[in-house]
């Protein structure tokens, strides 16, 4: 019954909606006549004093117009009074802007429905053009381009005269421009100059504009509405792809990141770690415990929470892994299968360790400022953390390249590789080169814990989810070769991105497990693989 | 032929494997039927689908082990395998179902209602017969590991490279039937069984034949096991582990045996799922889980690898401390046992319970016989007919 009474309600209202649309609306009295409007309570006539208001040039027309789009205009039906509650809780009446101390009982909100909060957003647009708060122009453009309303252009003309911010004028030309697209009395040619500003503007909300271009306009402004959306669609999809590449980058360094150290340990010491990413977990965690010790006592510092995390990380998961190595691991060499089994085993000791200090939930890591938000290249968008993941992936490869190449450390952990007897016989004491690879291999895991804390679930579970991606990347690259590793990352990293938007999230994913097990049978020993003796040992 | 492969194939440790295996099989059903609950032998209906469980595990290691331990392929797949076998058998259940569902669709099992099909999709055709889904539990297992096999030895992938693939393999296989639209149910798998070949699947008395048959099965495995690496292909599967490449060189073509033992390995595999799902009631995507498959591993290294008794026992051991302590107090701390357990097997226990013992026996086994032979030689000297068989 309740249904069938708001629905003839909502008819009712309907009509009485249609019926003032059609009637013109009265003309504007004084400002006073007009915000009484809201008191009655009727959507057509909170409409035309909407218009009113907006257009009445009152220095509290903002003021009532956001009010009443947060729903903080209240009005007495008794007294035609309109009142605004302010963010603040102070109340003033909307008309002469007088503070009041408090509402009477029968004050009741002033009720908006979707049309009038497109009406409200569009005026509060035209309003907002002149605001001195550029960001607030900026959006008002942008606002006024989506709702193109006609009687904004003198608005919309007169702010683009006064700018002098290039991109809000850049805004606001591309505003005027799909005003004029959609004025009905406006000249072709016009018309034409409006469609040249917004083809170059290019984006999908200059796709959606053109799209609504009807049959109704003449035929040369639909044709040049037609070719500029096949042109914007060509240079969509050209962003498209490279914001897919992005991605792919953005994942390959994920994966690069969590695949290095094993690169390192798997290749240098033939050793399959699958407490890899329990190492990585720990990394993780130890960020979450730094900055829980930073929020409670030096929360100043919280920006250099990561500065501080990643040595720390490096020296934890780095410790642990020194002790791994000398406890099991140096008594399983030339077992790799059983070595596989004593990790594996070892992982599920390390997460329930984990789990029964810190909890099975997931942990708040939070981002240090630098690190959130985006900013727009071109139509994509390019999150602070993922660029710094990538800048810090980079990084980390480099220095590890340039250890491996130019400490003395380095050079034993290349000899061991090669051929460990001959290193052996050399006077290189291979079992502590092995302590200290596993010891780098799982530090940088740590490191890796760090970033992935950044945009992964920092819970027990973390590194789980990262081990069998890890062996899929060093495997693929090669073993033994720290380039292979990189490629192999961001192949696969790109390939999956790529599949993606093709073959939805999950099958691209068996795909790509698909194509690496298809091409380990073309190439066992990976995209990079070492050559000579030491391949058989 | 047959009786000679028989005779040869089990000697005294695995008869009595056999034996003891049998008399479970039969007394364990005949006491939960006949004695009456209140008796101090009788075995109730849940322990008896507890202990079918672990049979259908016992299979499965001995399934691992027969390619870990004597061909030295340590696949961490093998659960895939495992799954699909019981997969194949959950369709036939579902079939079975017909319009008893929740939704009462005659043809459609309730997930496919639930997700506005409208009609079967073409794999799930013949899975109401019983027939066609038993033989579907041998071919898709032995079918999948023949093609993965045949890739994978062919280009002499081996180690820990195969290991890392069948993982991946299992892994890509878990996020596939994890989708709905794959027609298996999704997450939720297949379950709410009613009955099989006409028999109610929650009644005690199919509980009890599923138990015997479930013995059945791993007796029929060991001796198949048994009967491979007793006999001259054994041995070739052994050398294949030790020296691959010798092997080779000697004229053997590697990749062929290594394929024959890994597809009959996944068909036992996939006979292990099959009769674990009747038992357990329920067939989801967490058996594809990697973890599953290693899991599987450590029983037969625990049990001891190479012994095919000790994979079985594994098996039966670690899976009874499972549900053991997984069931108490120590609950939060079983993933430390089982972890530990990894750790301190590989590093102390390399050949497992079966093989340590084996390994301890032996030398005292055979000073025993020689004292034996020694005596009876002394016993045959006075009587003068002994000597020349000393001078052998």
């Amino acid at each position: 019954m309740l249904v069938h009474c708001s629905d003839r309600v909502r008819a009712l209202l309907l009509a009485v909606l249609l019926l003032t649309c059609l009637v013109v609306p009265a003309l504007a009295g004084p400002f006073e006549d007009s915000v009484a409007k809201f008191a009655n309570d009727d959507f057509s006539d909170t409409e035309a004093a909407i218009g009113e208001v907006a257009s009445s040039g009152n220095p509290l027309a903002s003021t009532i117009l956001s009010a009443l789009q947060d729903g903080r205009l209240s009005a007495d039906p008794d007294t035609k009074k309109i009142f605004v509650t302010r963010s603040d809780g102070k109340i003033i009446d909307a008309a002469t802007g007088a503070a009041v101390d408090k509402l009477s009982d029968n004050v009741a909100d002033v009720r908006v429905n979707n049309r009038l909060r497109r009406a409200i957003e569009a005026a509060l647009g035209g309003l907002t053009l002149l605001s001195s708060d550029p960001a607030k122009r900026l959006a008002a453009a942008q606002s006024v381009f989506k709702s193109h309303e006609e009687n904004l252009l003198p608005t919309v003309e007169s702010a683009l005269a006064k700018e002098t911010n290039k991109s809000i004028k850049q805004a606001l030309a591309e505003a005027r421009a799909a005003i004029i697209l959609f004025k009905s009395d406006a000249s072709d040619s016009d018309k034409l100059d409006a469609i040249a500003v917004i083809k170059a503007r290019g984006d999908q909300e200059a796709l959606a504009l053109l799209n609504d271009v009807g049959t109704d306009q003449p035929a040369l402004v639909t044709k040049a509405a037609s070719s500029a959306i096949s042109s914007i669609q060509s240079n969509l999809a050209m962003w498209s792809m490279v914001q897919n590449a992005w991605y792919g980058l953005s994942l390959g360094s994920v994966l690069l990141l969590a695949a290095i150290g094993l690169a390192i340990t798997f290749g240098v010491m033939g050793v399959i770690n699958m407490a890899h990413g329990e190492m990585v977990m720990l990394g993780a965690y130890t960020t979450f415990v730094v900055q829980e010790m930073i929020r409670t006592r030096y929360p100043a510092l919280f920006d250099y929470s990561l500065l501080i995390a990643v040595p720390l990380a490096f020296l934890v998961a780095g410790a642990i892994g020194v002790v791994i190595e000398r406890t099991i691991i140096r008594f399983l060499y030339g077992r790799p299968l059983e070595t596989l089994l004593a990790t594996w085993g070892l992982s599920l000791v390390l997460q329930q360790a984990v789990r029964t200090m810190f909890g099975p939930t997931n942990r708040e890591v939070g981002n240090p400022s630098w690190m959130s938000g985006a900013f727009e290249l071109g139509q994509i968008t390019i999150t602070y953390n993922r660029l710094w993941i990538l800048c810090f992936t980079l990084a980390v490869f480099a220095i590890l390249l340039a250890m491996l190449r130019y400490t003395a450390l380095g050079l034993e952990m290349r000899a061991v590789t090669q051929n460990r007897r001959m290193a052996a016989s050399m006077g290189i004491a291979t079992s502590r080169v092995d302590a200290l690879t596993f010891g780098l291999g799982s530090g940088i895991a740590g490191i890796a814990g760090v970033a992935l804390s950044q945009i992964d679930n920092v819970s027990p579970n973390l590194g789980q989810s990262y081990i069998i991606d890890s062996f899929m990347v060093v495997v693929f690259g090669g073993v033994g070769n720290l380039w292979g590793t990189l490629v192999g990352a961001f192949t696969l990293g790109i390939a999956n991105k790529f599949l993606e938007p093709v073959a939805g999230a999950v099958l691209g994913k068996i795909a790509i497990l698909v194509l690496i097990i298809l091409f380990i049978q073309k190439r066992p020993r990976g995209l990079f693989a070492l050559k000579g003796r030491a391949v058989e040992a | 032929m047959t009786p000679h492969i028989l005779t040869r194939s089990l000697d005294r440790a695995a008869t009595s494997f056999i034996l003891i295996v049998a008399a479970f099989g039969v007394l364990i059903p005949l006491s939960n039927l006949l004695l009456l609950p209140g008796s101090v032998f009788h075995v109730p209906t849940y322990l008896v689908a507890l202990w079918g469980k672990y049979v259908c595990y016992a299979i499965l290691a001995l399934s691992i082990d027969l390619i870990w331990g004597y061909c030295g392929i340590l696949s961490l797949g093998h659960g895939a395998f495992f799954a699909l076998g019981g997969y194949a058998m959950g369709m036939y259940l579902m079939r079975q179902i017909g319009s008893r569902g929740v939704y009462g669709n005659p043809v459609l099992p309730d997930f496919m209602v639930f997700l506005n099909w409208d009609k079967l999709p073409w794999y799930w055709y013949g899975f109401d017969k019983f027939w066609f889904a038993a033989l579907m539990v041998l071919l898709v297992p032995g079918l999948l590991a023949f093609c993965f096999g045949w890739l994978a030895f062919r280009s002499r992938v081996t180690g820990v490279y195969l290991s890392i693939i069948t993982q991946a393999m299992t892994y890509a296989l878990l996020l596939g039937f994890f989708r709905n639209d794959f027609g298996f149910g999704g997450n939720n798998g297949l379950t709410d069984f009613k009955d099989i070949l006409g028999f109610n699947v929650q009644a005690e008395g199919t509980r009890c034949a599923l138990f015997l048959l479930s013995c059945l099965a791993l007796v029929i495995t060991f001796v198949i096991c048994r009967a491979v690496v007793t006999s001259k292909l054994g041995k070739v599967l052994i050398a294949v582990r030790d020296a691959e490449s010798r092997t080779r060189f000697l004229g053997y073509r590697v990749e062929s045996y290594k394929l024959f033992v890994f597809t009959l390995s996944a068909c036992m595999a996939g006979v292990a799922g099959a009769l674990y799902v009747p038992q357990v009631g329920i067939i989801n995507p967490s058996e594809f889980a990697p973890g599953n498959s290693i899991e599987a591993v450590i029983w037969v290294a625990v049990g001891g690898r190479g012994t095919l008794v000790g994979a079985a026992l594994g098996a039966f051991v670690v899976n009874y401390a499972k549900t053991f302590f997984t069931s108490g107090a120590l609950a939060p701390y079983w993933l430390f046992m089982l972890g530990a357990l990894f750790i301190l097997v590989t590093l102390l226990l390399p050949k497992g319970i079966v093989g340590t013992f084996n390994s301890w026996w032996e030398p005292r086994r055979v000073q025993r016989n020689s004292c034996i032979a020694a005596d009876e030689a002394s016993a045959a000297r006075e009587d003068g007919v002994g000597a020349p068989k000393m001078a052998e």
